[in-house]
Parts: structure tokens; C-alpha cells; sequence
């Protein structure tokens, strides 16, 4: 058994320590919300964050993140009131929408360190993989929820 | 939006009932509004089927049914919104629900064609989507009518409400819709003038987005079933090759490993999760029977592209007009280049999956698609079911791009099925990110030559195209190639609409074992790439600008023309630029529309550009959601950059070298450029919004390289040019 903690709520888990967390988050606990996408921590399309630090899940074992607070997409809101989520739908990011989980988890993990982030921040720390082509509107998106 | 996946093994969704009734009673549907089903029959007393597309709660809420799959491209909203615009229903109070592909079969195809391609979605179907509403909308108006005893033609719709001025009396859709669905629905209608539209041509928010924000499982991968398994795949390698053998020993006692399922050309691990099965399978020794093209490398195919360029044979003529062999000789300067570009891959972030289970007679599918009836056919071929028996459960797709709807667009399902079959549990099936990139249908390989001439005063006088590359028919319907010709192939050539009096266009199709399809933008994105750069060289040989060359030889091409103008006006062309700044300039016109781009770029010292800001102006004739519109020329600026600056599928030993993200690259945040998108509609026409913002960006970028080095851009990947990134 490993103890995991996800968006506040304890879980014991009874898989292999290697593992993925992307697929215990899936598979084992049926939380969908996180994405795969390319299993070798490129695309971005898995990130969670780790006590509030952005992270691939696909390429972070398991037994690597007992003890740690982990944030899924769910954990941001239910609601949709979350800053991110709000700037989120005002600014009509998302198109097919399967990168999005991923991208917003890293938004929010970014402004966590760096509430108002330059352009040149931004680009530095959001390197998810969107093939629609959403980036011009995550920055206006990210600048957006930097403001509120 | 009621598409969740059906996660409750007893559930009978509203479509499964409709679905019985309606083809219990299935013979007479028209065409267009089909047959609506008797309020008499209807399972609850609240909800009236009004047609075939709208059913109207008792609290005036608006269910509308959209037939094409929602993939990113923002149709199923604005699908809905042509529907409400002439039902004058409270836009707030509209909610969507996908059609259930079997009620296309025994409705009689009233939903006409559900295949998500060609930019099409919006472009085929305005008018009988537009003709459901205003026919609703009158059979509610008359039974509201009927109901208060007065002529139908005193009474008003607006916003889910029916007004009897005269006497002062209103009533709900929602009151009067069981009354309206029992009349008979309207011979012919009348639709409004765009021009007095208050839902359509608005920006509106998608209907989509509020799910996408919050994580909810609405893909198809987000499916799981009670006592389901899943399976990891390992397909040949080699295009056409057969599984051999496989070490089943070697895995089989692994914690996790349920079973090995063989196919044809592939195997799959089924496991307790897609993780156990995918480590397993990395695991087991697997032999290919690699067939005829174990060989084949990306040089062999370039050299034998290279031979059609030079076939001095009869190959087919799509286009000869006046005499370009004696224009060429007469030309005053005669200018030659050849151009190429690669395979690509689609890498819709969504991998290929598919989730399936047997049920008593019959089956369920869930999977991303572009076409649900293809995959309702899939399903059936695979598992010998009739398609009426088969419930194909819709779910928004990450992405399609063409991978999920055109040349095989069942491939993934027919192996889940058949895996489902073998292990006789629910199975979901997930393509690793290798298995995505290396078992595409491709964006076809292609070259060209071209020749042009000038007279004395730099006006092209003679354009000779020689097209050699693979066609796409020759993967989706090799039965559709007649006398070697497919004239799809040759688009941006054929209707070429610079004013040039000889121009003639042939093509020496050279197939490949490398499978291909249709890609964004499809044959445009490598012909608006060659026609729109040799135009360049063209103009740079006649030592004229290239905004203003263009300007002079689309004089009879008003639309072509309105949009470069618009772009150019926008994107300040020819004013000055910070220095090392650069502008480029392409039109291509495509899937009924018409798209300029200008790129700024400056050039890094290593021979690639920095692309600073794009501009694009479009004219799609009449918008639907403008906001949408502008979201697809976006997008569309990222797919066609990707493309052109980095984008490349190779072949060695047979196989796709490319397997992931790390070696096929995509373009992220930090090689963003501003997008700036200019909206010209002209109205009298619909254009399509998906696709044709993709083919001007590159030759744009390429004509900017131009301006800065001199030196052409004649092949993509632009990465390839330079020494370290971009």
C-alpha cells in the first residue's frame, strides 16, 4: 500500500511502486481529468502539481510522491471559479480541449511562484504541447488570471 | 451537453429509446425533417420531439442534436446556433446532444452526412439545419395559434416566446411543443436574411468550454466500464508487414498481464491497466514479417519522386491552357525551381483509443472520431454485427486534424473490437504515442517543378507546373484513380487564379507502401506552400514587389484580392520594419474560402528565422460565431508553423523513424508569434473555417526568409536549413 494524498483527500493505493502516477491517477483511482498524451514527459498534456510545483505525471513514479500534496484539474474547482478556469472560459481557450487539464495545472503552478509572470517567464515555464494552437490565447489567459 | 460517456451498464440513454420508436415506425422520413415521433409515443410527458433536430422541454429548455463530431473547431456550437437563429429559441436555454449514428440509418439519413472533414460541417449543412428551425418555429407558432383560435400570421416568435399582440397574450415554447410536434411539419420555409441573424454572426461562447475547464472525463479515453481490461498495441513496423511470432512466455506470469491477443499485423497486451499491459508488451519479443518494403529508405523514395519531376513519358494534364512550351521559349527571362516537402504526421494530442464491449447480441463503442457512421461500420465489419445493434457512444475528440475521419478512419476500432472479442471482457484499447506518429495515414510526400516566363516588361507570360508525389487516393479509394490522375492533388494549380495566359499542369503520381490521408488543409498545404513561394521568385526575377506583383495578376480574382489587400493594409506592408525585420506575403484560397497571411521574421544567426508576428485576413463569406472563426486562424497559425519550421516524417528500413514528441517536434509558447486575424466577410457564400487558415503561413514565412537572405526556401522542413534551433 501507498499513502497519497490528492486534492486534500487520502488515498491508499495498492499498486507497484513504479507506477506512473498518471495511471494510478487513471486506471487505479478512475480520476480522468489528468491526460496522457506521449508517456515520456514532452507534451506536458499529464501535468499535476506536487506541493504546488508543476510535474509530469506520466514520468513520476508513484512512490516518489507519497508525503506530497498532489493537485489534479479536479482539485483547481468543481465549479469552474477557480482564476485560471475563469480566465480559462473567458477568454474561450480551449479547442479540442485534451491538452488543457495539463496546461491550466501548469499556469496555476506557475503564478503560484510568479503571481504577475513577463512573457518571457511564461515562456520559460509553460512548455505544453497544444496541436489546435491555443497558445495565443493561454497568454492572454495567463495575464488575465494574473490580474485577479 | 449530454455526451458524457455512459458510465452505467444499465443506463438507456434518451437516443436509445428514440432510436427504438423511430425505427419501429421508420418507413416515410423526408428528407429534411424526417418524421417527428408522436408526442403520444414520446416516454415522458415533458419533452417534445418537434423534428428530427430540436426537442423542446415543458421548461422551454432547447435540446438541439448535432450530427458532426466537435473536435476542437467549435461546429457543435455553431451547428446550433444556425438552428436556433431560425427557431428564435432563448440562446441560454439551448443545450446539444450528439446523434446517435444509427438513428442516421434508420431515420433515413435525415441527419445527412455525419463525416467531420473538409471544412465542411457548417458548409453543408446551414440550409437544412437553418430549414429544421424555421420549420419548428412555425409549427410552434401555429399550435400556439390553434390553441388561442387565431390566424397563425398575427402571431410572433422571439426568444422561446409566442406573442398574440392584438390580445395581449403569450405562451412558452415549452407549453405549446407537444401540440406542435403532433402537426405536420411545413412543405417549404422561408429563412432570414443573415442580415437580420441575432444569434448567428454573433460571437458566442462555446457550449463546450465549461467541461473542458474542469477536467470532466468527456474523451473517449476517459471511458471505464465495470470489469473492464485494457490493451497496449504493438503494430508492424514496416508498413504492410505481418506479426511473425511473439514470446508470450516471457510476459505471461507478469503481476498485471491478463492475456496476449494476436491480429493480423499486430499484437496486444491486455492487462489490469494500460500501464501494465504497455510495460509488458515492451517487454515481449515480438518478430515482424517486414513483406516487400523492409528496405525502403527516404532517400529511395526522394530519388524516385525525383524521376517523376524528370519523366519525360505521358503523364496526365490537369490543366493546358494557350501554349506554355512556346511561351517558354519566347519568354524574355525563364525562371526553374524545384520544391519539396515531407510526410507528416497529424499528433491530435487525443492517441488513437478505442473502448469496446460486447453486450447480449449486440455491441458498444466508444472512440475519438471525425465519422461516426465509418466507425459504426468499422464495428460492425469487425465484429459481424448488424450496425443496428451496434450503440456507437459520441464523445468530444482531442483533436482529429483528418487522422480520425478520412482514409481508414477505422483502423483503431477494428482491432479493439476484435481484442474485446478474444478476451471476452470490456476492453480499452490506447495507442502509445510511438504506435500514433508511426501508424498514421500521412500527410502525402511531394516535389515540383516548376518553370516560368517573363516578357521584356516582367509580366509571366508561361507557368509550367510538374507535380510528382503521392496521391491520397492511392490509400483512401485506389478504385477512384482513373488514367493515373487525381485531381485533388493538383489543387492550387488547376484553379491557380494568378492571371498567367499559359499555364499548363501535370502530375507523375509516385506511390509508396507509406499510407497517407488527409491532413489540415490537405493538399493546400504543400501546393499554397509551392505555388505562393515560386510566386516570390517569380516576382523577385521580374523585380517587382511581391504584395504588389500579386496585386497586379489577381485583377480577376476580387476575393483572392480583397483579402491580400486586407492583410497587407493590416500587417502595414511596405512600411518600415525594426531593422533585420523582414515581411512575407502568401493568398491561397481553399475549402470554400479565401486567406492572406503576412509574416515578420528576422533571421537568427544560424540561417532559421524568429517568426515575430503573423497576420491573416480572411473572407469564409458568412460567419457563424465570429470569436470561433477567429480561434481557427489561430490555430491554424500554430498547425501550419509546426509544419513549416519543424515538421518531418522519415523513413528507414521501411518505418516511420519519428515515434514521440522529442524527435517530432512541435512548435510551444516560446516560438509563439503574435496573431493578428482580420475578418472580411463578404457574405453570399459559406466557407469553410477549419482549414484554410493553414496554407499561406508557411510560404509566408518562407517568402520572408526570401526577402531577407535572397535565397529560397525550396524544401521543408526550414529547420533542416539551420545549424541549431529555431
Amino acid at each position: 500500500m501507498i499513502n497519497i494524498n490528492i486534492n486534500g483527500k487520502e488515498h491508499a493505493v495498492d499498486v507497484d511502486p513504479d507506477m506512473p502516477l498518471l495511471w494510478v491517477l487513471r486506471d487505479t483511482l478512475g480520476m480522468m481529468g489528468t491526460k496522457f498524451g506521449c508517456g515520456i514527459a514532452q507534451c506536458g498534456a499529464c501535468t499535476v502539481q506536487l506541493d504546488g510545483v508543476a510535474a509530469r505525471a506520466c514520468a513520476t513514479p508513484v512512490s516518489a510522491v507519497a508525503g506530497l500534496k498532489i493537485t489534479t484539474i479536479e482539485g483547481l474547482s468543481t465549479d469552474g471559479s477557480h482564476p485560471v478556469q475563469k480566465a480559462w472560459i473567458a477568454h474561450q481557450v480551449p479547442q479540442c480541449g485534451y491538452c488543457q487539464s495539463g496546461m491550466m495545472m501548469a499556469v496555476d503552478a506557475l503564478l503560484k511562484s510568479s503571481p504577475n509572470p513577463t512573457d518571457a517567464e511564461i515562456d520559460a515555464a509553460i512548455t505544453n504541447i497544444c496541436r489546435c494552437g491555443t497558445y495565443a490565447r493561454v497568454r492572454q489567459a495567463i495575464h488575465t488570471a494574473a490580474k485577479t | 451537453m449530454n455526451n458524457l460517456p455512459n458510465l452505467d451498464p444499465n443506463h438507456t440513454s434518451g437516443l436509445d429509446r428514440r432510436s427504438f420508436l423511430v425505427s419501429s415506425a421508420a418507413a416515410g422520413g423526408g428528407f429534411m425533417l424526417g418524421f417527428h415521433i408522436p408526442a403520444g409515443q414520446a416516454a415522458t410527458a415533458t419533452d417534445a420531439e418537434v423534428n428530427a433536430w430540436i426537442v423542446i422541454n415543458a421548461d422551454d429548455s432547447v435540446l438541439i442534436r448535432v450530427a458532426h463530431s466537435e473536435m476542437g473547431q467549435g461546429s457543435m456550437t455553431a451547428l446550433a446556433m444556425l438552428v436556433a437563429e431560425e427557431l428564435d429559441c432563448d440562446w441560454s436555454k439551448v443545450r446539444t446532444e450528439f446523434v446517435d449514428p444509427r438513428l442516421n440509418i434508420t431515420r433515413n439519413k435525415v441527419y445527412g452526412g455525419m463525416a467531420t472533414v473538409g471544412s465542411r460541417a457548417v458548409r453543408t449543412s446551414h440550409e437544412y439545419l437553418r430549414k429544421a428551425g424555421a420549420s419548428a418555429r412555425q409549427m410552434l407558432v401555429s399550435a400556439a395559434a390553434q390553441r388561442w383560435n387565431v390566424p397563425a400570421g398575427e402571431c410572433q416568435a422571439a426568444a422561446s416566446v409566442i406573442t398574440h399582440a392584438a390580445s395581449n397574450r403569450k405562451l412558452g415554447y415549452g407549453a405549446v411543443a407537444q401540440a406542435a410536434a403532433k402537426l405536420s411539419p411545413p412543405k417549404d420555409v422561408a429563412l432570414k436574411d443573415p442580415s437580420s441573424w441575432k444569434i448567428a454572426g454573433k460571437s458566442t461562447m462555446r457550449l463546450d468550454i465549461a467541461e473542458k475547464v474542469m477536467g470532466k472525463p468527456i474523451y473517449a479515453i476517459d471511458v471505464a466500464l465495470p470489469d473492464m481490461l485494457h490493451a497496449a498495441i504493438a503494430q508492424s513496423p514496416v508498413f504492410g508487414g505481418k506479426l511473425k511470432s511473439y514470446d508470450e512466455a516471457a510476459i505471461k506470469n507478469r503481476k498485471g498481464v491478463h492475456s496476449v491477443v494476436p491480429l493480423a499485423n499486430a499484437v496486444a497486451v491486455v492487462g489490469e491497466s494500460y500501464w501494465h499491459a504497455q510495460r509488458a508488451l515492451k517487454a515481449m519479443p515480438i518478430a515482424w514479417d517486414d513483406g516487400a518494403n523492409g528496405k525502403v529508405t527516404s532517400t529511395e523514395i526522394a530519388a524516385f519522386l525525383t524521376g517523376g519531376l524528370n519523366d519525360s513519358g505521358d503523364v496526365p494534364v490537369a490543366r493546358n491552357d494557350g501554349d506554355v512550351k512556346a511561351a517558354l521559349a519566347g519568354a524574355a527571362k525563364v525562371i526553374e525551381a524545384e520544391y519539396r516537402v515531407p510526410f507528416l504526421s497529424h499528433a491530435a494530442m487525443e492517441p488513437m483509443n478505442c473502448t469496446v464491449r460486447f453486450t447480449e447480441g449486440g455491441l458498444e463503442v466508444w472512440a475519438p472520431t471525425q465519422n461516426a457512421e465509418a466507425i459504426l461500420s468499422a464495428a460492425a465489419r469487425a465484429s459481424g454485427i448488424e450496425p443496428t445493434k451496434i450503440v456507437v457512444h459520441l464523445t468530444y475528440s482531442g483533436g482529429g486534424f483528418g487522422r480520425r475521419g478520412g482514409a481508414a478512419p477505422g483502423d483503431y476500432v477494428d482491432q479493439a473490437v476484435l481484442i474485446a472479442k478474444a478476451v471476452g471482457r470490456p476492453v480499452k484499447m490506447v495507442w502509445s504515442r510511438e504506435e500514433d506518429i508511426q501508424h498514421d495515414f500521412y500527410r502525402p510526400i511531394s516535389s515540383i517543378k516548376f518553370a516560368a516566363g517573363l516578357d521584356a516588361e516582367g509580366n509571366p507570360v508561361a507557368w509550367n507546373t510538374r507535380v510528382a508525389g503521392q496521391s491520397i487516393l492511392s490509400t483512401a479509394n485506389p478504385a477512384g484513380i482513373k488514367n493515373n490522375m487525381d485531381a485533388g492533388f493538383l489543387i492550387c494549380f488547376t484553379d491557380n487564379p494568378y492571371d498567367v495566359k499559359n499555364i499548363k499542369v501535370d502530375y507523375a503520381m509516385r506511390n509508396t507502401h507509406v499510407p497517407v490521408g488527409y491532413w489540415r488543409s490537405v493538399n493546400h498545404s504543400q501546393n499554397g506552400y509551392f505555388r505562393e513561394c515560386f510566386f516570390d521568385e517569380i516576382a523577385r526575377a521580374a523585380g517587382q514587389d511581391p504584395y504588389e506583383y500579386r496585386r497586379k495578376l489577381l485583377k480577376n480574382a476580387p476575393k483572392q484580392l480583397a483579402v491580400l489587400d486586407a492583410v497587407a493594409k493590416k500587417a502595414r506592408w511596405g512600411e518600415p520594419l525594426p531593422p533585420g525585420h523582414f515581411h512575407g506575403i502568401a493568398q491561397v484560397d481553399g475549402y470554400g474560402s479565401y486567406v492572406a497571411a503576412v509574416a515578420e521574421i528576422s533571421m537568427n544567426a544560424d540561417g532559421s528565422p524568429r517568426v515575430h508576428r503573423v497576420t491573416t485576413a480572411v473572407d469564409c463569406g458568412y460567419v457563424v460565431n465570429p470569436d470561433s472563426v477567429e480561434t481557427q486562424l489561430q490555430g491554424a497559425v500554430v498547425w501550419a508553423l509546426s509544419a513549416a519550421l519543424y515538421g518531418e516524417i522519415t523513413i528507414k528500413n521501411g518505418r516511420v523513424e519519428q515515434g514521440n514528441f522529442d524527435n517530432y517536434r512541435m512548435l510551444l509558447m516560446a516560438q509563439m508569434p503574435e496573431v493578428d486575424v482580420v475578418q472580411i466577410p463578404s457574405g453570399g457564400f459559406w466557407g469553410g473555417i477549419g482549414e484554410p487558415g493553414a496554407p499561406p503561413v508557411g510560404p509566408a514565412v518562407a517568402n520572408a526568409m526570401l526577402a531577407a537572405t535572397g535565397i529560397p526556401v525550396r524544401s521543408l522542413p526550414i529547420i533542416k536549413r539551420s545549424t541549431t534551433s529555431v
